[in-house]
């Protein structure tokens, strides 16, 4: 098969999504087992969701560091919630980021917070460009 | 899609059908998880919020058989969600959580989750979740039955292989309390002392299940709530949602009991005798139930082959209720019964109604109509089986016979979920026959129990008991019919597998339902006064001794206060 051939394009950055440790490949491959008829696009429709919810709680998290004092126990909850939701679709690399911004926020570091945040949009940004690419080649495949 | 109670390894119909109410606030994983559990061809209801969920489950009591819910919820703890449903529902909880600290999963565990998931969750984790349920419902029935005094005998023959089945109870002391791996229906105290905890529950000794029983006879099982049941006990310390969780399981056992008496009959032959005989040597499936025979002798109840029918046994000419105790001796073992039934789908708002000297206690009666499509006539031939018809009548003794949706060949052996419908459901009262109960408790289809196809293969074995068709015991379907098809069929099922025969044998001031499941299951029901019926040894004998019984005793009274149609237990032979 052409290299180029988009069904292999997809393949390829399936591939290196999971090899990058960007996406968890067993909880992806769960997703896309679920596709049916019902919802031939299933795996798209819940990282789309994931979107949504993580925009939320990103969000959410700033505005908390914003604030002072800085309220680290609802921080924690945040966190907790965006760690599953990032379980979700097995975003590895987002997840890491949220443990380690929820040990900054344990220790009540702030600084350490506000920095690790920033790993936290960072990685999810990337994520999220690499996904959306990645859904589009196979919109694109059929 | 099937709804199958909890069938036998052979049937792979359940757990489909089973309906899962899953609640979190990560709508991700919302979403996930309703997939994967339609996969899992389960019925799903998601939630996005701890007290939505509260409320779907108040609306719906028995809507559901099991919860999912996230530990960390916006609007309510997910620990405190978990107690609720515990206490008001009593259903299985599975908690979820990504955090899998030891600490939280022992909270969970400790406020009664049956398990705790951890997120990412995979399907065959939830695929398995049905467990939980069918757990619960066994011990929910062992729990009722021992409190009911019966005593389960294990059928020999099947062994360990019925376990699956869910049937089979070792032979226990009926005192004997079991701890449920999720939870413990009894705690160590005696009286539900509410200085403990979170889990208020309470222990429903024997005492306080009489007590139960004898305010729900009294006030009429189709009139019954938990707020009137706690008033009629007047037990102080008693709450009502502890009433409310009980009363739910009673429904669930007593639907239980009426299907495998529905399996009984249509397993078994059953040897229809005149019932307005006296003392019908057998057990008459009567055509006419409306007629209340003074003798309550003859209290024949006989269901047979899926059609519940219940023979009106002497109802209120009795002045004590009294139970009566119909067996059915049957010489062949089932095989190949064919049974004419009915539509299902006519099957009115299945309730049958026995009314009989089966104990109404306080003068109520109990109204066991069979629940079964108007059309009741039901032919079942079986080989060695004379047939017979069961005529449906309108008056209250009718049984609507629900289970008569016997699939006409008996080579259908698996419980078709669609068939079972309305349970039907009991109703004390004291009106006279002419009360046809199923107005009442009409349930939903949803809760209608049709007959069950039997699944023979079980039960065709060679038993050589008989098939008494007690259908009184089947018959205690609740009124309401809360119960959910889904625990409907999984009786119906475990009944099925195990080919359930009831017998009932009359004793002197003791109802006994004997039902024999296919192997003579039989669950002793009644008390504790004539112990040799708790003889497993006597297995091959009961039918005569119980015949016998029949033959001669009918006509005893029994005392009202003790007994009540509804304590028959399940002898579970």
């Amino acid at each position: 098969m052409d290299r180029n051939h988009p069904q292999h394009q997809v393949l390829h950055m399936r591939r290196s999504l999971f090899d990058q440790g960007y996406i968890d490949k067993e909880q992806f491959i769960q997703l896309e087992e679920l596709q049916d008829d019902a919802n031939p696009n299933f795996a798209e429709e819940i990282v789309t969701l994931f979107y949504t919810d993580s925009a939320r709680l990103i969000q959410n998290i700033e505005q908390i560091l914003v604030n002072r004092p800085i309220d680290f126990a609802r921080l924690d909850d945040i966190l907790h919630q965006f760690k599953g939701s990032s379980s979700s679709i097995g975003a590895k690399k987002v997840k890491e980021a949220c443990t380690q911004l929820r040990e900054y926020c344990s220790a009540e570091n702030a600084e350490g917070c506000m920095r690790t945040l920033q790993l936290v949009k960072q990685e999810y940004a990337v994520l999220k460009r690499k996904l959306e690419t990645y859904f589009q080649m196979v919109r694109q495949v059929g | 899609m099937m709804e199958n109670g909890f069938s036998s390894p052979r049937n792979d119909t359940f757990p489909a059908g089973l309906r899962v109410l899953v609640v979190d606030d990560d709508p991700t994983w919302l979403k996930i998880l309703e997939k994967m559990l339609k996969k899992c061809s389960y019925e799903v209801t998601t939630c996005g919020l701890a007290r939505d969920a509260l409320c779907l489950l108040r609306e719906k009591k028995d809507g559901y058989d099991i919860v999912i819910s996230d530990v960390n919820m916006p609007d309510m703890d997910g620990f405190k969600l978990l107690e609720h449903v515990g206490l008001e529902m009593d259903l299985p909880v599975i908690m979820m959580s990504v955090d899998g600290e030891t600490s939280r999963v022992m909270k969970g565990v400790q406020h009664g989750a049956c398990d705790y998931l951890l997120k990412p969750i995979r399907m065959k984790e939830l695929r398995n979740i049905w467990q939980h349920v069918f757990r619960k419902r066994i011990h929910e029935v062992r729990d009722i039955e021992s409190l009911e005094g019966f005593e389960s005998i294990q059928m020999p023959r099947y062994g360990s292989d019925q376990s699956d089945d869910g049937y089979l109870f070792t032979g226990e002391d009926p005192t004997m309390r079991k701890r449920k791996d999720c939870e413990s229906k009894y705690d160590e105290r005696d009286c539900g002392d509410p200085s403990s905890s979170k889990k208020a529950r309470v222990v429903w000794s024997v005492d306080l299940h009489q007590k139960f029983v004898k305010a729900v006879n009294q006030i009429g099982f189709d009139k019954v709530g938990p707020k009137r049941i706690l008033d009629l006990m007047n037990v102080p310390w008693l709450t009502r949602e502890n009433v409310a969780s009980h009363l739910q399981k009673y429904r669930l056992y007593l639907s239980r009991l009426q299907k495998e008496n529905e399996l009984k009959t249509s397993a078994g032959g059953i040897k229809h005798t005149d019932s307005s005989k006296d003392s019908a040597g057998g057990f008459g499936l009567q055509n006419s139930m409306n007629s209340h025979h003074n003798d309550v002798s003859n209290g024949s109840y006989g269901f047979s082959g899926g059609n519940s029918f219940v023979q009106n046994l002497n109802p209120k000419s009795l002045d004590c209720e009294k139970k009566e105790i119909v067996s059915v001796p049957i010489t062949e073992t089932k095989r190949a019964l064919t049974v004419d039934i009915p539509n299902p789908r006519k099957v009115r708002s299945s309730q049958i109604g026995f009314e009989s000297s089966f104990a109404p206690l306080g003068g109520s009666q109990v109204d066991f109509t069979a629940f079964a499509s108007t059309t009741i006539p039901t032919r079942y031939s079986w080989s060695d089986v004379p047939e017979v018809q069961f005529r449906h009548e309108s008056k209250s003794t009718q049984l609507e016979d629900g289970f008569s949706q016997l699939p006409p060949s008996r080579s259908q052996h698996h419980i078709q979920a669609d068939h079972i419908k309305p349970v039907p459901s009991i109703s004390f009262s004291s009106s006279t026959a002419d009360r046809s109960n199923h107005a009442n408790h009409a349930t939903s289809t949803e809760s209608a129990i049709d007959p069950l196809p039997v699944q023979t293969k079980n039960h065709v074995t060679n038993h050589q008991a008989f098939d008494p068709l007690s259908t009184t015991a089947l018959s205690l379907k609740n009124q309401g019919f809360n119960l959910s098809c889904i625990s409907d069929l999984e009786s119906t099922q475990r009944n099925i597998s195990s080919g359930i025969e009831t017998l009932l044998p009359s004793l002197d001031e003791d109802i006994k339902f004997c039902w024999l499941q296919g192997d003579y299951l039989a669950m002793n029901l009644g008390l504790q006064d004539f112990p040799e019926y708790y003889d497993p040894g006597i297995v091959s004998e009961v039918p005569i001794h119980l015949y016998d019984a029949l033959r001669h005793d009918y006509d005893n009274p029994c005392d009202p206060t003790e007994y009540s149609l509804i304590e028959q237990g399940l002898f579970i032979v």
